[in-house]
């Protein structure tokens, strides 16, 4: 019977003390990995400017955004990129590339079930919303911006 | 040289800390990974809309324009631009226009790429 009170003492402890600890962890995974990926763009659109220094700013933003979704797409298909996620959390899921794994993974698990409907339909399963919603916000903005 | 590093710093300061709240967001909420990507999307549009996502960029570069928000600033961004320069047609086409590298980019690639590989990941 005390053992019994002791293990639920000890169930009820466990509960208490490790959600915190996993939660800083994966906070700090987050930001880890989500800083990782953004350096890299930076690093990515320094190179382009010291290349071509006449190229516009967004226009090497747009680059940077390029480089990282080729890549994030590649280590999709290669099955690499899932274990980078399990570790990054949303620190792999915010940057763009959560955008562009979302379509690829989509892509990859929808093809077996044909071209069009499959894999043509399914892999804007995830993405479909976010460019819809984009979408739909920016004729708003657009419009409202005319009457302005 | 200490310029290019303080940009840098800032860089994974600003981009490490907007998925740091996208973390937040999912462990509290437990919204699922894609209404966290239309969230992101819907503040990052609001704050382009309002031009006020212009200076996280001019000071933070990459770590504001990689992270979902940037794209969603730069649909926003790009149908005003596009009404100033373009009238009616710039507002209804602009934002697609600003953001379509990158959605090109990632149907194109990720079609060739499903092509090619079978499924391994169902495993897990």
């Amino acid at each position: 019977m005390n053992k019994k009170l002791r293990n639920e003492n000890y169930i009820r402890y466990v509960e208490r003390k490790s959600p915190k600890s996993s939660w800083f962890k994966s906070l700090f995974h987050a930001f880890l990995v989500g800083g990782a990926i953004c350096v890299f763009g930076q690093m990515v659109s320094d190179i382009l400017k010291s290349y071509f220094p006449l190229m516009d700013l967004l226009t090497i933003g747009a680059w940077a955004s390029v480089s990282i979704i080729v890549i994030t797409i590649i280590l999709t298909g290669l099955g690499v990129f899932d274990r980078i996620a399990r570790f990054g959390g949303a620190g792999t899921v915010v940057p763009i590339s959560g955008f562009a794994n979302s379509i690829a993974s989509c892509a990859i698990e929808f093809k077996k079930e044909g071209l069009v409907f499959g894999l043509g339909a399914k892999m804007f399963y995830i993405a479909g919303p976010v460019i819809a919603n984009g979408v739909l916000f920016s004729l708003i903005v657009g419009l409202i911006s005319l009457i302005f | 040289m200490i310029t290019s590093l303080l940009m840098y710093l800032k860089v994974l300061l600003v981009g490490g800390t907007i998925c740091m709240i996208g973390e937040i967001i999912i462990i509290t909420t437990k919204l699922t990974p894609a209404r966290i990507l239309v969230v992101f999307l819907m503040i990052g549009a609001v704050l382009g809309g309002f031009n006020v996502y212009q200076y996280i960029i001019e000071w933070a570069g990459a770590g504001a324009t990689i992270p979902i928000t940037g794209f969603g600033a730069g649909l926003a961004r790009g149908a005003i631009i596009g009404a100033k320069t373009n009238g009616l047609f710039g507002a209804l086409g602009g934002g697609l226009i600003a953001t379509s590298v990158g959605i090109a980019v990632s149907i194109g690639l990720s079609y060739l790429i499903a092509f090619f590989t079978n499924s391994k990941t169902k495993k897990n």
